[in-house]
């Protein structure tokens, strides 16, 4: 009696002792996600800033860990997806050496002044330790370099580190090229891929938009290596190289997924800073309303004689008034502008109100003043005070014509006009157009970025934790660059991506949240 | 037979489940055998906890009743839309009683007990999907109470005696999703408090109408535990005045140790059977908010609008031989916690515990008592609602499943 008891008693034990609770559907096993008819076990990213996990203006450790390629290769984990390797920096703090004494600055951080106002200013708390010259080892799935062009990822050399030192190639691509006439799409190859990203040609575009329109649209010229680095690329030379990549990788037999460009006015670096941002109220700027109203009077005579009343300069004394620009597009009335105003101001003074306002104007709606501009508008500039001091003006007289955006115009490198809007727009039609379709004749997934940006930039995109704008600094989208992703955006990108996978692939993967994603790193180490 | 015993336990122990809440019933180890049944049940000196008024009507002069039992705890979480899972660290919680009894004269007898009704120790892995709301906590709460136990008739008895409480408590937490130094180290709170003092009280009563029936109540009251003065810790938030300093704080809050209610009955069928069942009432309504002030200025606000719930407990005993006595027992515990409101600090749903056990008599005055409960939940889709950035509620959505696991050993001694 009591051993049959004691019998039970242990049975009933040993029954429960299968006590580790368990999920009746684990997500860790097999069977509740899958890659269709992709492959996730070698994963290779290729593309630029965007892909490397670029942000506040420098490359570093946490923003690679957040990077869209990376947060990818985290959900294809649960589908057959290998190992993700990145050829991760150094530190966190983001600059770079170049070996020969010179560095790219650290990243930016949002510091709080004294009145407990914010901006973003770069990080001094340390100095940079990542030295391109320390070239890494071993083969990269993210293969993404700050920096390039379409045509940059099938040029060899341009991993090169004595041509990076030299500005000739990408120091961040030398960091970790296989070889010195390495180029990224061979060391992309090399890994036998499975599955290919590509984002390219944001840059093909983007260095010309945020220079101002400095540089020159090479449309017709199809040789890139006349091209200057603020250039446009002409579509053609896009739709090759684009090509030559895509079915390089398809012909290894990888499958892949392609996204499109986003349009420049989705991003706050064009955003961001009004094209009216003079204020009455500004007690540097307000008390002088009247003088230089006055002043600019005699101008706007001369404008109206020379048949140009539109180029009239006057601010108001109760709104918020436009900046001063030199639009090139504009004719150069120059010599006329000096003829006219020699009477009143005699001839040296004439002279430099000519060559100044020649091709001034006030910037209107279809201007975009770019994100550095903020911190030059209302400030003296001091070049153009010494060259005035140097035309014999008295100090006095020089200053109060060197002052960025109110007496001196906004040089070119801060405005993106509308003439230059549509260089860049027509581009991007164009590269989009080509992206879509070699996508399309590649049976290759495409997720199209630029629409989910648009969105963001004008409604935002709801979260768990708010909505994502492409607001700079709060926004929660951009990092404080203006121009790269925070780690928010970046899953958002990673989502996108992941629709556009199961979409074409009968692919099924766990989405992130990007609540869960950070955004700004707030700092006060910044001297 | 020993040795079966001894197996069971061996292999019982190598297997890793959870205790959750903070509500901890391992209050005896010849109660826990048998449900954790015990207002109406005369026994030992587990009476102190049960129900003082039975107290009295012990046999022996003195009765001594120590124990310990090793609960071993596990909670999964998962969320399969975003491909995310967690798993609670097995730690080995311990909770520990000791009572004790003296009969001073026919009508009167005095005990003293300690024991822990309160605790919950829960590591999540750090920096875990919900590490915004909770990435471990220790929570311990010491009960001290003397009792006297009154005959007032044959058939009717009452006792009672005041608690003293002395708890402590460890919790971290990150402080939302997201904010990190520029290292990317999440910024974290750490809030740790112990010493905290109050006083409390229970109340029994027992009527036993015929020598096989007996009917009992017991109620013990609310203690609001307030740590003043404890430490906040707040590590690796950057570097910028919009944010707190990476410091050594203070802080102040209130945890509630609910009341509790049990009524329940025993009967004593022939020489060897006992049956038992209790009825449980916890109010935990009184836990409606977890909130911390800082001496930095900060504040935490956790809602977590507790129900008061009930357990229904079932317990028999089975006298083998005059040495041996097996126990076995099933209990019905339902949980406080609303929809809406489940934190993952005290992942706790509606559970079945199964129960067993046994004493053996080394002599007429010792005897070893050996006893092990299994907690079964049910798996539960669950969220916590009250997690607010700007302004929004986010909730923390997943699925739950966990179990608890706790054999536990103890002595009895009777003069």
């Amino acid at each position: 009696m009591i051993k049959k008891n004691i019998k039970y008693f242990a049975l009933l034990a040993l029954g429960l002792v299968a006590c580790e609770p368990e999920f009746d559907n684990p997500i860790d096993e097999s069977g509740v996600y899958a890659s269709g008819e992709a492959d996730f076990s070698t994963y290779v990213a290729l593309g630029n800033s965007l892909t490397a996990g670029y942000a506040d203006g420098a490359l570093y450790i946490t923003g690679q860990e957040n990077s869209y390629p990376n947060i990818l290769a985290q959900q294809f984990e649960f589908a057959g997806g290998g190992e993700f390797t990145q050829p991760l920096m150094d530190d966190n703090t983001g600059g770079l050496l170049l070996g020969n004494g010179n560095a790219l600055p650290n990243r930016f951080v949002l510091a709080f002044d004294a009145q407990g106002n914010p901006s973003p200013a770069r990080y001094t708390g340390a100095t940079p330790t990542t030295d391109i010259t320390n070239r890494l080892t071993g083969s990269f799935n993210n293969l993404g370099a700050p920096g390039a062009k379409s045509f940059h990822l099938v040029a060899e050399g341009y991993g090169n580190v004595a041509a990076a030192q030299a500005g000739l190639a990408n120091p961040y691509y030398a960091r970790f090229a296989s070889a010195d006439n390495a180029s990224i799409l061979g060391d992309a190859l090399a890994q036998s891929p499975t599955f290919f990203s590509l984002w390219i040609g944001n840059n093909d575009i983007l260095s010309y938009a945020t220079s101002g329109g400095v540089g020159v649209n090479q449309l017709g010229n199809l040789n890139p290596a006349t091209y200057g680095g603020n250039d446009i690329t002409d579509p053609n030379v896009f739709a090759n190289v684009y090509n030559t990549i895509v079915t390089s990788l398809v012909a290894s037999g990888a499958k892949g997924v392609v996204l499109s460009l986003p349009d420049v006015t989705s991003i706050p670096y064009f955003t961001t800073v009004p094209f009216a941002p003079l204020s009455p109220l500004n007690p540097s700027f307000g008390p002088q309303i009247p003088t230089l109203n006055a002043t600019y009077a005699g101008l706007n005579q001369a404008f109206a004689f020379l048949g140009v009343p539109e180029r009239s300069i006057q601010f108001s004394t109760t709104g918020a008034s436009a900046v001063v620009i030199k639009d090139e597009s504009l004719a150069d009335i120059s010599a006329q502008l000096t003829q006219v105003l020699t009477p009143t101001f005699g001839a040296a003074q004439a002279a430099i109100f000519g060559a100044q306002y020649g091709q001034a104007r006030q910037a209107n709606a279809n201007d975009l003043l770019v994100l550095p501009s903020s911190s030059v508008i209302g400030q003296l500039n001091t070049d153009r005070l010494q060259e005035l001091i140097g035309f014999g003006l008295t100090q006095e007289q020089a200053g109060q014509l060197a002052v960025n955006g109110v007496t001196f115009p906004l040089e070119d490198q801060y405005v993106l006009t509308a003439a230059e809007q549509a260089e860049v727009s027509a581009a991007r039609t164009a590269f989009n157009a080509s992206i879509r379709g070699i996508a399309e004749a590649n049976g290759l997934a495409f997720y199209d970025a630029a629409a989910d940006l648009a969105v963001v930039a004008s409604t935002g995109l709801p979260f768990d934790g708010g909505v994502i704008t492409s607001q700079f600094v709060s926004g929660g989208g951009f990092s404080l660059d203006g121009v790269h992703p925070t780690p928010r955006g970046h899953a958002v990108v990673a989502n996108g991506i992941i629709k556009a996978i199961e979409n074409t692939y009968g692919a099924s993967l766990p989405m992130v949240n990007p609540g869960n994603y950070g955004t700004i790193t707030l700092n006060n180490d910044v001297n | 037979m020993k040795k079966l015993l001894l197996l069971v336990l061996l292999v019982s122990t190598a297997c890793m489940t959870y205790a959750g809440g903070y509500r901890v019933s391992v209050q005896g180890q010849r109660a826990i055998a048998m449900g954790h049944t015990g207002v109406a049940v005369v026994n030992s000196a587990e009476l102190v906890f049960f129900n003082p008024a039975g107290l009295v009507y012990l046999e022996n002069k003195l009765n001594v009743s120590a124990g310990a039992s090793g609960i071993f705890t596990d909670v999964l979480y998962q969320n399969s839309d975003l491909g995310v899972s967690s798993q609670t660290d097995s730690s080995v919680g311990t909770p520990l009683n000791l009572y004790g009894s003296y009969q001073v004269n026919d009508w009167l007898a005095l005990g003293l007990g300690v024991y822990t009704p309160y605790g919950s120790e829960v590591t999540w892995p750090t920096d875990w999907a919900g590490s915004h709301l909770v990435n471990n906590i220790e929570l311990a709460a010491i009960y001290i109470q003397p009792v006297v136990s009154v005959k007032l008739s044959d058939h009717f008895s009452i006792g009672g005696g005041p608690i003293y409480v002395t708890g402590s408590v460890n919790f971290n937490r990150n402080l939302n999703r997201t904010l990190t130094d520029l290292e990317g180290n999440r910024s974290n709170i750490t809030v740790d408090a112990s010493g905290v003092n109050n006083w409390g009280w229970s109340l029994g009563a027992m009527f036993s109408p015929t020598e096989n029936f007996r009917v009992g109540f017991n109620y013990r009251s609310e203690i609001i535990l307030e740590a003043e003065d404890g430490d906040a810790t707040f590590a690796n938030f950057p570097n910028s005045p919009a944010v707190p300093a990476n410091e050594t704080t203070t802080f102040t809050a209130e945890l509630p140790l609910p009341a509790e209610l049990t009524i329940g009955l025993s009967y004593q069928y022939g020489e060897k059977w006992t049956f038992a069942f209790d009825y449980n009432r916890q109010f935990w309504d009184v836990y409606e908010s977890l909130d911390l002030q800082f001496g930095n200025g900060a504040t935490s606000l956790n809602p977590r609008n507790y129900k008061n719930s009930s357990a229904y407990r079932f317990g028999l005993e089975y006298k083998a031989t005059d040495k041996i006595a097996l126990r076995a027992g099933y209990y019905r515990d339902e949980s406080p916690v609303q929809p809406g409101y489940f934190a993952p600090e005290t992942p706790r749903n509606d559970s079945d515990g199964f129960t067993g056990g046994l004493s053996f008599a080394i002599n007429s005055k010792l005897a070893i008592d050996a006893s092990f409960f299994y907690l079964r939940f049910e798996e539960v889709n669950a969220s916590y609602d009250f997690y607010t950035e700007n302004g929004q509620s986010v909730p923390f959505e997943g699925t739950y499943k966990s179990s608890a696991f706790a054999p536990g050993l103890g002595l009895t001694y009777k003069l």
